[in-house]
């Protein structure tokens, strides 16, 4: 899968999260937003992305997908 | 004229709960305050002779033929203008009365063709009826000077206004108002002189007429006929089903002579339209027999290859084991399904049914993932319910209406006649658009606000109406502090009174000026009774399910929910969407909108079909293709959608399916995704299967098969075939046994069966032991959440800005003549009207860029580019130009790009940086003359 396109995905979500929550309660949600809507494949992917570095996910987005790991 | 088995009381019901005795001809009637008194007798089966009056108008007391006499009272009134009184005796027969309508009928009958035989209403002609109800058996008038030489009108495609069987009864001026809202017709001239015409004395075709049919079906004669109808001659039968256009899903009668349908007529008795109908479902439904119709099914190895005919059995096998070997290949996950917003919700079940048990997998997705996806996930997390709040019927209880990113005289045109004809009476119009669509101004409507946004600006103007609505302190404290999350709303509060959200902070990137914004959001918290109807223009954006928590918080912090007359509704692109997504079309739900990785949830699921189920959810549409990019996803059945042609980035998708080795596109014809398949199975019409649609108000309307299946198959016989071929038994003898299976496994279903459908007319889901004939109004006294949740809704402007390369943006929408990609409408006369896609482009814009209106230009975005020709209109802001995407050779979507909304990948197609400018690139495009004799070939003209 595009890698781009699923970190540009994984940081529109975390943003939504982030803009109206504190940084744990965030991560949290986008977390489970990643797990009920986004089939294994891709959650693999930005994974193994996250645990490379992650160098363009946001800082939520990047903890969120961690946590999913 | 009327629907053949329409029983006509004359004159519409009363609303009062008020009972009043009365007697006439001698039989006491009991009948609700307010009643006519010639729909009193009407209901005690004494029919009163009448022409002008008929029960979807308001009585005219025009004729005079339906004279009565009242005791104590002198004269003869009107019967269809005199309300009941308690205790009057009214005589509805003697000499001196039916001597009078005899008179009546006479001076008629002078002016009129006499022979009832030549009559093309056959039986069916009011005027003849009631000569013969009155006794005229001869006149005495000679023959003089009459209006039998006047030419006939046939310039609209659909049906015919013979001027000399005109009876003047203003039957078809009065359903254009009052039904319909248009206005396009007057009695022109007086006495003598006085002909029924459109505008002045116009044709019908240069008109302001939107041929909705409405002032045929009020016709007392054949003065106003359907072209079908003098073709074919008046129906036998009729059959009641439900249209196959948009979410309205307006209920008809299928007229038949034969087996072949003469006519469609909306049902007085159906619930969202109330015998009312737009162009599209009254006259376009000649798309079902089209010679286009791909009748026999065909494969071919690889998509270079031509196509070959063979038969059922070979292709549904050839489907079912290249599915295998490429699971076999690369895994269970590398095939999928997509089902229909336009096929039956039993369709749509048996599909995702197959994707699950067959395939096992969860990757099913529907075309609501590039429409109303977003809605799914707002809705669902305000409320509980990803759907509609009310009825159609409830807006003629709202004082203030919104409407937002919908263009409903276009896209929703019957439940746009409801809303015109609350507006006449005196709600408030509030409009949100980039556009000025047709309601900010039209006769006798005119919006009190139109806040013409720029596109991709709905969040921030939303959240600025709500900053008002809180700092000015007409919050509904004691309806959030009830019925609302505490701690959630109190996030929101300090959120919202932000100084960055205010109408002045705003303005600039919005483009609305704040005195505007305050006015709109001052008068929506007024009410008391306020309604936000919304379409694609606010889902289809990076933050579509952003604005409908926008929306969701509007309504719960002013208080506008759980009861009639307010609520947060969307309208529905297409007939079925709404119940393609009930039944378990998204990738990670199954029937009634329940995650698939609940364990207790997949046990019962498993129990009934048999199979264990993938505790995963699958692909979207958009993922899908990525992956097929990317070489994991190798097989998708698609039933009934043109994804070529409907998504984003055609480019990008046109890839993705020449990647994947297995495609088998089901549908009526072969559409622009048949480009890309290897199987192609014929589809049936609506009008080939039973079934049901679930519209727009989350209401279940039967469709009812009306001719044989053209290909052999109805839709869900073919998916079955499919499952079957697979390994996964699936066996039904009738749909039925399909929706008793969605009610066995749906709590929201739980009460839905062909029989109560049958009984009820319809019913709107939750239909359930609690609600066993329905629910109107959802979230009465609570959310079906429990409590609504107030999310904060920060406003994000989308990625997709403009710059100087691309300085404008483009948005989208749809007129009401054609329908979505047109694969329909585009078969009918209809294509008459909307011969190519234009760009709208305001004066200022073209101007800089030397374009005339009628130009061609080159319209480019960082996704593609495509040649239209423009259309030089105010009608758009400067900056921001528009289109509509009916004809394939426009290639809307070979601009749009994949920016999508942050939860639901819904595509952002409302929002496209681009340019324009002039272009000596002429397509090779046939001129309009050619498109026209081209379309009437094709329609047999
Ligand atoms: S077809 Fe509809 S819009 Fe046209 S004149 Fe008749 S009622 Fe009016
Ligand atoms: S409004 Fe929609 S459902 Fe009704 S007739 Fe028109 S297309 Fe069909
Ligand atoms: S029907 Fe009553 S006046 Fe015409």
């Amino acid at each position: 899968m595009d890698t781009s396109h699923l970190v540009k995905m994984a940081n529109q979500i975390a943003e939504f999260f982030a803009s109206g929550m504190e940084r744990e309660a965030a991560i949290a949600a986008t977390t489970a937003h990643l797990r009920n809507f986004w089939e294994p494949r891709m959650r693999r992917e930005i994974i193994a992305y996250a645990k490379n570095g992650g160098a363009e996910l946001s800082d939520v987005a990047r903890a969120a997908v961690i946590a999913l790991g | 004229m009327q629907s053949i088995d329409d029983k006509d009381l004359g004159t519409p019901a009363a609303k009062s709960d008020q009972q009043v005795t009365l007697e006439i001809d001698g039989r006491e009637v009991t009948v609700p305050a307010g009643t006519s008194i010639m729909r009193a007798a009407a209901l005690a089966d004494l029919q009163i002779p009448r022409l002008c009056a008929t029960e979807s108008l308001e009585p005219f007391g025009s004729c005079r033929l339906c004279i009565v006499q009242i005791e104590g009272r002198n004269g003869f009134p009107a019967s269809c203008t005199t309300p009941v009184a308690a205790g009057i005796k009214v005589r509805t027969r003697g000499e001196r009365i039916e001597g009078l309508r005899r008179n009546v009928m006479e001076l008629y009958m002078s002016d009129h063709p006499l022979d009832p035989f030549e009559c093309k209403a056959g039986g069916k002609c009011e005027l003849h009826q009631m000569a013969a109800a009155v006794g005229l058996e001869r006149m005495r008038y000679p023959s003089g000077q009459n209006h039998l030489d006047l030419p006939v009108d046939d310039t609209n495609p659909y049906f015919s206004f013979d001027p000399a069987r005109c009876i003047l009864c203003s039957r078809c001026v009065r359903a254009c108002d009052e039904v319909q809202g248009t206005f396009a017709l007057t009695i022109d001239g007086r006495g003598f002189a006085s002909l029924m015409s459109p505008g002045q004395r116009q044709q019908y075709a240069d008109s302001e007429c939107v041929s909705c049919g409405a002032c045929v079906q009020a016709c007392p004669t054949d003065a106003l006929m359907e072209k079908t109808v003098l073709e074919r001659g008046m129906a036998e039968r009729a059959v009641i089903t439900t249209c196959g256009y948009c979410g309205v899903g307006c209920s008809f009668k299928a007229e038949l002579r034969g087996d072949k349908v003469v006519r469609m007529v909306p049902n007085r008795n159906g619930l969202p339209n109330h015998g009312h109908s737009c162009v599209k479902g009254r006259f376009a439904w000649g798309y079902a027999t089209h010679p286009d119709r791909v009748l026999k099914p065909m494969i071919r190895k690889r998509i270079s290859d031509p196509w070959t005919e063979v038969s059922w059995q070979e292709a549904i096998n050839y489907a079912a084991a290249e599915f295998k070997r490429v699971q076999n290949q690369y895994g269970r996950g590398a095939v999928g399904g997509i089902t229909s917003s336009r096929c039956t919700n039993e369709e749509a079940y048996l599909v995702q049914k197959l994707v699950r048990a067959a395939f096992g997998n969860n990757n099913v997705d529907t075309c609501a993932r590039v429409c109303h996806s977003p809605t799914g996930y707002g809705l669902k997390t305000a409320f509980g319910t990803p759907a509609g709040t009310q009825d159609f019927d409830s807006v003629n209880q709202s004082d203030v209406i919104v409407v937002i990113g919908a263009n409903p005289t276009e896209g929703h045109p019957v439940f746009a006649s409801i809303m015109k004809r609350r507006i006449r009476e005196g709600a408030r119009l509030i409009v949100i658009d980039p556009r000025a669509i047709e309601l900010v101004r039209m006769p006798h409507v005119a919006a009190d606000y139109h806040l013409q946004l720029q596109p991709g600006t709905n969040v921030a103007v939303l959240n600025a109406m709500a900053h008002v609505i809180v700092t000015e302190g007409l919050a509904n404290e004691r309806f959030v502090a009830e019925r609302c999350e505490s701690a959630e709303y109190a996030a929101w509060k300090k959120f919202i009174v932000d100084a960055r959200n205010s109408p002045e902070a705003v303005e600039r990137a919005t483009g609305v000026p704040a005195a505007i914004i305050r006015g709109a959001a001052r008068l929506y918290a007024r009410g008391p009774n306020s309604a936000i109807y919304y379409g694609l223009g606010v889902t289809e954006h990076s933050q579509g399910s952003t604005a409908v928590l926008a929306m969701a918080n509007l309504a719960m912090v002013t208080g506008n929910l759980g009861r009639p007359g307010v609520g947060v509704n969307p309208l529905r692109g297409q007939n079925n969407v709404q119940g393609a997504n009930d039944v378990g079309s998204f990738p990670h739900e199954l029937t009634g909108y329940r995650h698939v990785s609940d364990p207790k949830l997949r046990a019962e699921f498993e129990a009934v079909w048999g199979v264990k189920l993938d505790p995963e959810p699958g692909l979207r549409i958009p993922n899908m293709f990525d992956a097929a990019l990317d070489g994991s996803f190798r097989g998708l059945y698609i039933e009934g959608e043109d994804v070529a042609q409907s998504d984003p980035n055609t480019h990008h998708v046109a890839a993705a399916l020449e990647a994947m080795e297995i495609v088998v596109v089901h549908d009526i014809f072969l559409n622009e995704t048949a480009k890309y398949a290897h199987v192609f199975l014929p589809g049936s019409s609506f009008l080939e299967k039973n079934g049901t649609f679930t519209n727009a108000e989350r209401r279940i309307s039967r469709v009812r098969k009306v001719m044989e299946p053209l290909a052999g198959y109805e839709d869900w016989q073919v998916t079955c075939l499919l499952s079957n071929a697979l390994g996964y038994p699936m066996e039904y003898s009738h749909p039925s046994e399909i929706m008793d299976e969605i009610a066995r496994l749906t709590p929201t279903f739980a009460g839905v069966s062909y029989e109560k459908l049958d009984r009820l007319g319809s019913v709107q889901w939750p239909c359930n032991d609690e609600a066993p004939a329905g629910t109107t109004v959802m979230h009465v006294g609570q959310f079906v959440r429990g409590k609504g949740r107030m999310l904060v809704t920060e406003y994000v402007p989308t990625d997709e800005r403009t710059s100087p390369r691309y300085p404008l943006l483009l948005t989208t929408g749809r007129i009401l003549t054609q329908y979505n990609v047109g694969t329909q409408t585009r078969r009918t006369r209809n294509v008459l009207w909307h011969l190519e896609d234009r760009l709208e482009i305001h004066p200022h814009d073209a101007e800089q860029r030397g374009i005339r209106d009628g130009d061609w230009i080159e319209l480019t975005s960082r996704a593609g580019s495509t040649v239209l020709r423009a259309l030089v209109t105010e009608r758009v802001a400067p900056g921001v130009v528009y289109t509509t995407f009916h004809h394939p050779e426009s290639g809307a979507n070979v601009v749009t790009t994949e920016n999508s909304d942050w939860a639901t990948n819904c595509p952002e197609y409302k929002v496209t940086a681009v340019q324009v400018m002039p272009t000596r690139r002429i397509p090779e495009r046939p001129t309009a003359e050619q498109i026209i004799r081209a379309a009437e070939q094709q329609i047999g003209k």
